[in-house]
């Protein structure tokens, strides 16, 4: 049930016949929303709270584990704000919705849950200092940006984690703002990429204890796909020497997809690659859910020597939420080795 | 030779219209009365259900206050943040009996709960709007009712129960002034892995299973038993005139049957036929009846609705629809209550020699040997309805003693009237007088089916009407004793509370917290109220059994008064102990009736009650005032409490009352009805008989008496045993009426209601009966009066 009325939020919110206005609508005019600003220069602690004057926003950490057993995980927390109008209000007239993706993923099982909560009530929200994201039980939080712990549960499987960095922040596309098509669509995007992580995973086999690495996204638009774009395919790869590489393509109906990549080297120094640069080709295909999705890529950005084979740790990463699509733990190898995290959307 | 027998069995209605009308009228009034009632009952439990439906219950475990009606939103938001898949809901009424509103929280309810998707996940409505308040949802016939209540705009969705508005949660606070309120949550079947219990988080909930069912169910039991006996004995009264009228028909055509036999046709062929016919004018009679009841339904429901919804709130469509159920039923109903009728005409021409006699057995003239048989068998089954009803317990053993009660007593009527008709014909000194009470006895077996009906009807009316009234007296005694106190008294404040304590004595005789708390009672739902025991609990109120000195044992804390509901559940009487917390037991002290509710209730005295249950302290207060205007004045300048704080007793009283009274507008409708089915009976009895009796007064008539003498003799007898059977009538109704009271309404609702005798009602009623009878008599015997001389005549020449 939540599924379905999410399907109507998002759906109302984002489009009248989404078909034609990017995956969940996120191609939909804008009408009275604040419109990313490339002007704009982000301010830390603030803008790791909510921006309610903008339609879409949202807090992705995904993490790439391994268990005390030495097999593969990883998790998913991910808190979306969507607003049917501009502002915030208090009480239950507030025009913002909150919901929110947890998953946990192994070689073999994928476990999902969703939430969704009005906005204005308490329910769900986010402060920026000290730092809080939660809905319900689900939280993501800490005395500061750095230091965080995370948590949430299902009906079959729950986490808790301690993430912690030093690494600093970095903003995609010029100073945070991130273009996503040829028209101009853009975001304000910037991430946390290099959290060490330690914790407790508990599936129905059991509880395990897990460390490994986290990828904090954070992201607000109001139209960040333009009207023709379909869906995306987005990585967040982490190499074995440290390096680390975002990549992401938007597909459009008969024409070459829009790609940006930003490459983040060992020390933490940002380059950015726009359109064209960076290619990604499916090299195996997978049935999932009743649909067929590229489990396996080929990712190539030539300008730093990088040409990697990824494949998902579990093809079956389907999220079976409102709107669904594919997020899930990959293994990396070809010209470097390493672990990452892909999310595709917008598959039919 | 289909078509030729065919024809043979219809000649006889064609020279018997009467007959026919009396056969498909008879049919129709008993479907329709039956199908009417049936149809009002469908739709009233269609309503609850999807009133139900709409909040959820009996679908989803519910969490409900322990105390007060309704929550802070803090608790829902304490569950959620606890993890726990909660949905608030908030119900209240609309202002000026528009309605209920209920106010849900589309994105957490589970389930179909909001009808925002339809099945294949489409919106169906502009949630934003309805997120946003502009929009709210209303069964489809009551979209601009309930758009001029509420303002909004109403949206027609199908799945929305009658008289309800569906809106969001934050529209509902904001319509019924009730800020960040909730009435309930609805508990959605997935819950993530480790959560906290639910009474460690939220205390102040409980958790009710969706298995428990509704209430309104259970407290609108009573009401619709109600209907359903009225439907049911009046379809009995029906299926006596179609019983007459088709025994009548068989016995007149044994010559048509022997003629048919004669000429070759196989009985078997004859019996078909006849089945054949009964089924097909069962059909058509049917068919009418249901039109009928349809039509019936239509003019009784909106009364029911307003009823149902004044007396249990509870919201009823006040449309009838058209439903397979009882469209089905009362079909069914007629074929068998028809082929019943028949069943032994049937038998009888099945056995019928080739070479018997032709002439029409006298139906009339049934001998002595048989009405001693019907004594014989209306003794028996008196006697099982006194042994069920004694001896047996259920509600299957009530509603069969009640059958063998009904039925014995019809069947005991005319052997009773017989010896009637003979005392007074023993007492007559008047030749005329004489044969007028022998002429008498001998129609009572052929105005014996016609009587009984009267009887049952008459019966059933004294019953009902008895139980009604009953109740009503008792309802009003017990409103007294519930609503003693003036004024009623809300505050939000300890220092409110202190001040309405400190009220002087010469303004407020006495000041009676209301606390309560619900509660499970040795494994039973309960309300526990702490009160405190003055002069008005010792003196007003009526205790239906108790221990010496009840209210003393309450006041020391060592004893307790229980409902009647609670003691037959738990069987406990007084006297008897009660374990409210595992090893604490107190006395139980006294039993007091409590109508119309479905749950248990404990009351203690103020420190007991304070000692065993955390509840805050007191917020409702009961306030004893000789003058309860000054009072209220008082309170609401000097203690600035606002008006709506202030509940006169007399209003809640008066507007109680006025509900209850509604309920009788369909009971006398009800009675209306029954008595006309009876009366008609009554004349096509008689409108039969009349035509057969020639031979039995064209003698009279010849000795000099005149046809307008003997036409006002025909009403005077249909008056006389009408009053006999009115008078024995009486008894039967109040047997009823005990049997209702007292065995099953205890069974199928756990209270006893007091017998109250109303004569004044009984008089009218046996009025009433006969004035049934006289009208009944009024067509026949004019024509008695106006029999032409020629066929009076005529029975001598044709004297068999």
């Amino acid at each position: 049930m939540i599924a379905r009325c999410l399907i109507v939020v998002l759906s109302w919110i984002m489009a009248e016949g989404a078909a034609a206005q990017g995956f969940g609508g996120l191609g939909t005019a804008a009408e009275g929303f604040a419109i990313p600003d490339s002007s704009y220069r982000m301010v830390f602690p603030d803008d790791h709270g909510p921006h309610p004057d903008f339609r879409i926003e949202w807090w992705y950490l995904t993490a790439n584990l391994t268990g005390q057993d030495g097999a593969s995980y990883g998790v998913q927390w991910t808190l979306f704000r969507s607003a049917f109008a501009p502002g915030s209000q208090r009480g239950w007239t507030s025009p913002q919705i909150w919901f929110a993706h947890a998953a946990a993923t192994s070689a073999n099982a994928h476990y999902v849950a969703e939430r969704v909560a009005r906005g204005g009530i308490g329910q769900a929200g986010v402060t920026a200092q000290p730092f809080e994201a939660w809905i319900d039980d689900w939280r993501l939080y800490g005395a500061d940006f750095d230091t965080l712990k995370v948590t949430a549960q299902g009906d079959d499987f729950s986490y808790d984690l301690d993430l912690k960095t030093n690494s600093p922040l970095v903003l995609h596309g010029k100073n945070g703002y991130s273009v996503k098509s040829g028209q101009g669509q853009a975001s304000h995007y910037y991430s946390q990429p290099a959290y060490e992580v330690s914790g407790q995973l508990n599936l129905p086999s059991g509880p395990i204890k897990v460390t490994g690495h986290a990828w904090l996204d954070r992201e607000w638009s109001s139209q960040p796909l333009a009207l023709d774009q379909k869906g995306w395919d987005w990585f967040s790869i982490t190499l074995e020497n440290g390096q680390r590489l975002m990549a992401f393509q938007l597909r459009s109906d008969g024409r070459v997809p829009y790609t940006s990549a930003t490459w983040i080297a060992a020390d933490g120094e940002v380059q950015t690659y726009g359109d064209g640069q960076v290619t990604m080709d499916p090299i195996a295909m997978s049935d999932v859910a009743g649909k067929v999705v590229p489990t396996g890529w080929q990712l190539k950005l030539p300008d730093r020597g990088v040409d990697l084979n990824v494949k998902a740790l579990n093809p079956s990463a389907w999220m079976e939420v409102s709107v669904p699509y594919w997020e899930g733990p990959v293994l990396v190898d070809g010209s470097h080795a390493g672990v990452g995290y892909l999310e595709m959307t917008g598959y039919q | 030779m289909t078509g030729a027998l065919a024809g043979a069995l219809w000649s006889y209605w064609r020279r018997a219209p009467l007959q026919l009308v009396s056969v498909l009228v008879g049919l129709a009034l008993a479907t329709a009365l039956w199908s009417g009632v049936q149809a009002i009952n469908a739709e009233a439990r269609a309503s609850y259900d999807a009133a139900a439906r709409t909040l959820g219950e009996g679908q989803f475990d519910q969490l409900v206050p322990r105390i007060g009606k309704d929550l802070d939103q803090e608790v829902y938001l304490r569950l959620r943040r606890a993890g726990w898949q909660v949905s608030p809901v908030i119900e209240g009424r609309l202002a000026q009996g528009g309605g209920r509103i209920v106010g849900l929280e589309p994105l957490t309810a589970p389930g179909n709960l909001v009808p925002v998707t339809a099945p294949d996940g489409t919106s169906t409505i502009d949630l934003a709007s309805f997120l946003q308040g502009t929009l709210a949802l209303a069964a489809p016939n009551e979209v601009r009712r309930m758009a001029d209540a509420t303002g909004l705009d109403v949206v027609a969705m199908p799945g929305v129960a009658a008289g309800i508005v569906v809106m969001d949660i934050g529209t509902a606070q904001k319509l019924l002034d009730r800020s960040a309120r909730i009435t309930r949550m609805v508990v959605s079947p997935n819950q993530p892995t480790k959560v906290l219990p639910i009474a460690t988080i939220a205390p102040e909930v409980l958790v009710r299973a969706a298995s428990d069912g509704s209430d309104v169910g259970q407290l609108t039991g009573s009401f619709h038993l109600n209907l359903t006996a009225f439907g049911l004995l009046s379809f009995i009264v029906g299926l006596f005139i179609v019983h007459g009228a088709v025994r009548l028909s068989f016995e007149q055509r044994r010559g048509l049957v022997r003629s048919l036999r004669a000429m070759g046709t196989p009985m078997r062929a004859v019996v078909v036929g006849m089945a054949l016919e009964i089924v097909l004018l069962a059909l058509i009679g049917g068919t009418s009846g249901i039109v009928l009841g349809y039509v019936l339904a239509g003019l009784l429901l909106p009364d029911v609705a307003a009823t149902l919804d004044g007396l249990y709130g509870a919201s009823v469509a006040d449309q009838v629809q058209l439903r397979a159920s009882w469209i089905v039923a009362g079909l069914g109903m007629a074929l068998a209550g028809a082929l019943a009728a028949a069943a032994s005409g049937l038998w009888r021409i099945a056995h019928l020699p080739v070479l018997a006699s032709a002439l029409p057995q006298a139906w009339v003239g049934r001998g002595s040997r048989q009405m001693r048989s019907l004594a014989w068998i209306a003794f028996v089954l008196l006697i099982t309805a006194g042994l069920s009803l004694g001896f047996g317990s259920g509600l299957l053993m009530g509603f069969g003693g009640l059958a063998c009660l009904l039925i014995g007593a019809a069947l005991a009527l005319p052997p009773l009237l017989q010896a009637g008709v003979g005392w007074f014909g023993r007492r007559s000194r008047s030749v005329l007088g004489q044969w007028f009470w022998a002429d008498t006895a001998q129609q009572v077996p052929g105005l014996g089916l016609a009587l009984m009906a009267l009887m049952l009807a008459t019966a059933t009316n004294i019953g009902v009407s008895t139980m009604v009234s009953s109740f009503r007296l008792t309802f009003e005694a017990f409103l007294d004793q519930r609503l003693a106190p003036e004024l009623f008294v809300q505050v939000e404040t300890e220092a409110q509370a202190l001040a309405i304590e400190g009220l002087p004595v010469a303004l407020v005789s006495e000041v009676l917290p209301l606390r309560s708390v619900d509660a499970r009672v040795m494994g039973q739902d309960a309300t526990v109220f702490g009160v405190r025991v003055g002069k008005t609990y010792q003196q007003d109120w009526q205790l239906l059994s108790h221990v010496p000195d009840p209210w003393r044992t309450v006041q020391s804390g060592q004893g307790a008064v229980i409902n009647e509901q609670l003691s037959y559940r738990l069987e406990i009487g007084a006297g008897g102990l009660l374990e409210l917390m595992p090893g604490h037991s107190v006395l139980v002290a006294g039993i007091v009736a409590d109508y119309g509710n479905p749950v248990g209730q404990v009351i203690l005295e103020e420190q007991a009650f304070t000692a065993l249950y955390s509840a805050p302290s007191p917020r409702r207060f009961g306030l004893r005032s000789h003058d309860p205007d000054a009072l209220r004045r008082v309170l609401l300048s000097d203690l600035g409490l606002p008006a709506g704080a202030v509940t006169d007793q007399r209003q809640i009283k008066s507007f109680s009352l006025e509900v209850f009274d509604r309920t009788f507008s369909v009971t006398a409708a009800l009675n209306v009805l029954t008595l006309g089915v009876a009366g008609f009976a009554m004349l096509m009895s008689l409108l039969t008989l009349g035509a057969q009796r020639l031979p039995q007064v064209a003698p009279v008539w010849a000795m000099g008496v005149t046809r307008r003498y003997l036409g006002w003799l025909e009403l005077v007898r249909a008056l006389a045993l009408a009053g006999l059977t009115v008078v024995l009538a009486l008894p039967l109704g109040l047997a009823l009426a005990w049997v209702l009271l007292a065995v099953v309404n205890v069974e199928a609702f756990g209270w006893r209601l007091p017998f109250f005798l109303f004569p004044g009602a009984y008089l009218a009623l046996a009025l009433a009966a006969c004035l049934a009878a006289f009208c009944a008599a009024l067509w026949p015997a004019w024509r008695m009066s106006r029999v032409p001389p020629a066929q009076l005549l005529k029975v001598f020449a044709n004297d068999r």
